[in-house]
């Protein structure tokens, strides 16, 4: 079947019986890491398809070849049967492929209409001026036909999240589209939101269009999903009609893997409380967070994303103030309202994102190594000691092996594996006691995961206090003591090592009932 | 085979843009020297950076500034404000010499440190913060001289301008002491060191414990003390202070900052890059002038000069 893309959308087109899309061995490397590994994904015509794995299991890759925005190494993409090359987004569109990402980029300042039209506006005859009235009329008239009451001319600003994704939904029908891509959509909004979401999901089905829907959440899997693909490290791991699953066998499918020789083996040498939270909370994003850590301590903190980990490290380290709640170090209390204040606490923070809070991409491996200890380097504390610095700089550019050209090399050229260490080791040259690592290990290969593992071990060994926010569960299950699970900004269950157990571990960051915490749906 | 010849060039493109401006200006005063032999005659050479101090001392400034992305659109006012309130304070017998240098200091540093607080903790945008202390410094000039320009200025005031040591003029002495500071400020100590890094990226210099709101404020307060020292310099120079002057100075500072290598978005610069910028804008109206090109053609010119620069800066980024 030959498709058009300016025919109108067709309500329930039915064409062939087989699968709408079939994407066969697709393999992808950066850099030499195998992010996907012969993977095969077969979607039929107006099923909602789950993908699920893990974070870095490769669904986001998987998703990205389909819609364009990265290109595959191997591999055959078939839609309805005849074979497709897909090399920009926009030709995805073409093919009726669409895209709704978890961070919506509406065009804020412009018109619910106007963003429906962007790039393909109605204009009268032989100009370019566009017909605003038609526009007006198109866009009513989708909106209409999904059952979606939204003002044409409202601004997007003023919409809610919801609304955006609702308008985000209707353009890609309107692209007359045979597969639309949601990830993670109900990540950012709440129950009445979420039902009518799942309503829009179900008249698409019944016009024939195949969703492929990514989430973390199991319940709405269950609740939605036709069948459900399971990805894990990049691989292929099975497809199953979501009837004949259950939570255990799903989790274990996802999780399922011999926990490798990955992880140092740490000696527990925990020492003295050295850090109490009590009754920490910021309206909106975390609620009546308690824990203690001690000395020699990994503690992990187990959770989905957006269930307030890094808002609850940030906070700790003065980036955010909280509402409520306690900090002690060492038994005192102390009172954290900057960054400057946590280093003066000796606590150091390797950030989740560090390209956007860990690193000066525009200075050297040098600037960026020495920016937290400065004073330590500085003659009267201000005039800099250059030939100490760069002794310094090289020194630990060998310990944590940071494969640099030299100290002077810009940060931005290296490697992600080789900029994280870049900031692990900026931090603890400022020799802290407490130190707070959010997800350490994202987005590097594994031979730098590696040795972050091994760095972390020896830092618990030197008897610092160490706190890391992963959402890997087998990092968490391999380095830590003991394991804080939180579930939409609440503590939801907290497991002694020997307790480790990781389907109960991600039951409790999905909101069932883990540590008897608390109980969820389902 | 084409490989290494294609690295070669690479390098030498790399090597060429890292040092392009400084051989731009070589070239510029070799084609100066051949075409209008008195250009470089000492005489002329000291003239011509007698003319370039002012900016000089401006652009010093706002190199800092621009290092930490911002701008500041203040600084020609500013440098009004200061000359005229100097000024007032330096008629003959007066006062003694320190008081009008002084106060001229201060209402620089004070003009700069409202932009800075403004900016860092207001989280306000620099250009409209100093766009908008541009008209108001400008209007506090005027309202203080009722628009009249302060003049009869001691002999001892009127030296700073017009002294010279060895045959070295003070303006040219001084815009060397501030250039020395200025390197000094800037990559040998920690202050220098955190205004790259608040450049770079401010929230990662934040996480890293930086003060960064008290970095933001010492830059601004840094250029507007700069830019009243520019004040008192011209205002000696010329032997009076009107509240029109300085108009414009502060888009010749931003040229030179720019032609000098400073990116606008922050990050990356030099005091080095900025002073051979203003040498260039110096020597090129100095050597335009020599050759009877029309001032008007010489604003086409520097314009050229400007977009060029930048173009070739961008292309060494790729």
């Amino acid at each position: 079947m030959i498709f058009d893309p300016s025919n109108p959308p067709v309500s329930g087109r039915k064409a062939s019986d087989g699968p709408v899309l079939r994407m066969e061995g697709i393999s992808k490397s950066f850099s030499g890491v195998a992010a996907l590994d012969n993977v095969s994904l077969q979607v039929a015509r107006g099923e909602v398809h789950a993908l699920m794995g893990e974070n870095g299991a490769g669904k986001s890759t998987l998703m990205k070849i389909l819609s364009g925005i990265v290109e595959r190494d191997r591999g055959e993409i078939c839609l309805d049967g005849e074979p497709v090359e897909i090399r920009t987004p926009k030709e995805a569109l073409r093919l009726g492929i669409s895209m709704i990402h978890q961070e919506l980029n509406p065009v804020r300042a412009m018109t619910v209409s106007e963003n429906l039209f962007l790039g393909r506006e109605p204009c009268y005859r032989f100009t370019n001026v566009v017909n605003r009235r038609r526009q007006r009329e198109l866009t009513r008239s989708l909106l209409r036909e999904m059952d979606i009451s939204l003002n044409p001319d409202a601004r997007m600003r003023d919409l809610s999240v919801s609304q955006m994704q609702l308008v985000e939904i209707v353009k890609a029908v309107s692209y007359n589209a045979r597969i639309i891509i949601m990830d993670e959509p109900t990540s950012a909004i709440t129950g009445r939101e979420v039902e009518k979401l799942f309503e829009i999901i179900g008249s698409l089905k019944s016009r024939g269009i195949a969703v492929i829907y990514i989430s973390h959440k199991m319940d709405e899997v269950f609740r939605i999903a036709d069948s459900v693909t399971v990805l894990r490290d990049g691989q292929y791991i099975g497809t199953r009609p979501s009837g004949q699953l259950d939570h255990d066998t799903l989790v274990r499918l996802m999780v399922g893997r011999e926990l490798s020789q990955l992880f140092p083996r740490i000696t527990p040498r925990k020492g003295s409380v050295s850090l109490e939270v009590e009754g920490l909370s910021k309206r909106g994003k975390f609620q009546d967070i308690s824990f203690r850590a001690r000395r020699g301590e990994v503690l992990g903190f187990a959770g989905l994303m957006g269930a307030g980990r890094s808002e609850i490290m940030e906070t700790l380290f003065g980036m955010h103030r909280a509402d409520a709640g306690i900090v002690k170090m060492d038994g005192r209390e102390v009172h954290i309202h900057s960054p400057a204040d946590a280093v003066r606490c000796r606590m150091a923070l390797i950030t989740e994102d560090r390209q956007l809070k860990g690193l000066n991409l525009k200075a050297s491996v040098k600037a960026n190594l020495t920016l937290v200890s400065l004073k330590k380097f500085s003659r009267f504390g201000q005039i800099l000691q250059p030939g100490r610095e760069s002794r310094a700089a090289d020194a630990e550019i060998e310990k944590f092996r940071i494969k640099t050209r030299d100290r002077n090399q810009a940060v931005n050229t290296l490697s992600g594996g080789n900029q994280q260490k870049v900031v692990l080791a900026k931090w603890l040259l400022g020799d802290p006691e407490i130190v707070i690592l959010d997800e350490p290990t994202r987005g590097i290969d594994i031979g730098a995961k590696a040795e972050i593992y091994r760095i972390i071990g020896q830092l618990a060994e030197q008897g610092k206090t160490i706190l890391m926010v992963s959402s890997e569960l087998p990092e968490i299950l391999g380095l830590c003591d003991r394991v804080v699970v939180l579930c939409h900004g609440r503590i939801n269950g907290e497991f002694e090592r020997r307790q480790f157990d990781p389907e109960r571990i991600l039951k409790a960051a999905m909101g069932n009932g883990g540590g008897g915490a608390k109980s969820g749906n389902n | 085979m084409t490989r290494t010849v294609a690295s070669h060039w690479k390098k030498t493109g790399a090597f060429l843009s890292k040092y392009g401006i400084y051989f731009a200006f070589l070239l510029l005063v070799g084609f100066l020297a051949v075409f209008s032999p008195p250009f470089l005659t000492p005489d002329n050479i000291i003239n011509v950076l007698r003319q370039t101090s002012i900016n000089g001392i401006i652009a010093v400034g706002m190199t800092f500034v621009i290092i930490t992305g911002g701008i500041d659109l203040s600084v020609g006012s500013v440098l009004a404000l200061s000359a005229v309130i100097a000024a007032s304070f330096a008629h003959p017998g007066a006062h003694p010499l320190l008081v009008p240098v002084a106060l001229g200091l201060l209402a620089g540093l004070a003009s700069g440190m409202v932009n800075g607080v403004l900016i860092a903790k207001k989280r306000l945008a620099p250009f409209i913060v100093t766009l908008g202390m541009m008209t108001a410094a400008r209007g506090l000039a005027l309202v203080y001289t009722s628009g009249r320009p302060v003049i009869n200025l001691s002999n001892a005031y009127d030296k700073i301008g017009g002294a010279d040591l060895a045959g070295v003029p003070l303006p040219v002495l001084i815009f060397l002491m501030v250039v020395l500071a200025g390197v000094f400020l800037l990559h040998y100590t920690r202050f220098g060191r955190y205004v790259f890094a608040v450049g770079g990226n401010e929230l990662a210099a934040k996480v890293s414990g930086i003060n960064t709101d008290r970095t933001v404020v010492g830059v601004y307060a840094l250029t507007g003390a700069l830019a009243g020292a520019a004040g008192v310099v011209l205002s000696s120079r010329v032997m009076s202070a009107s509240p029109a002057i300085g108009e414009g100075y502060e888009l010749d500072a931003i040229a030179a900052v720019v032609i000098g290598g400073t990116s606008l978005s922050g990050g990356v610069g030099s005091i080095a890059g900025s002073i051979v910028g203003a040498l260039i804008i110096g020597v090129m109206n100095n050597g335009l002038d020599m050759l009877n090109v029309s001032s008007y053609w010489q604003q086409i010119v520097k314009g050229v000069i400007i977009v060029l620069a930048v173009l070739l800066d961008k292309k060494s980024k790729i």
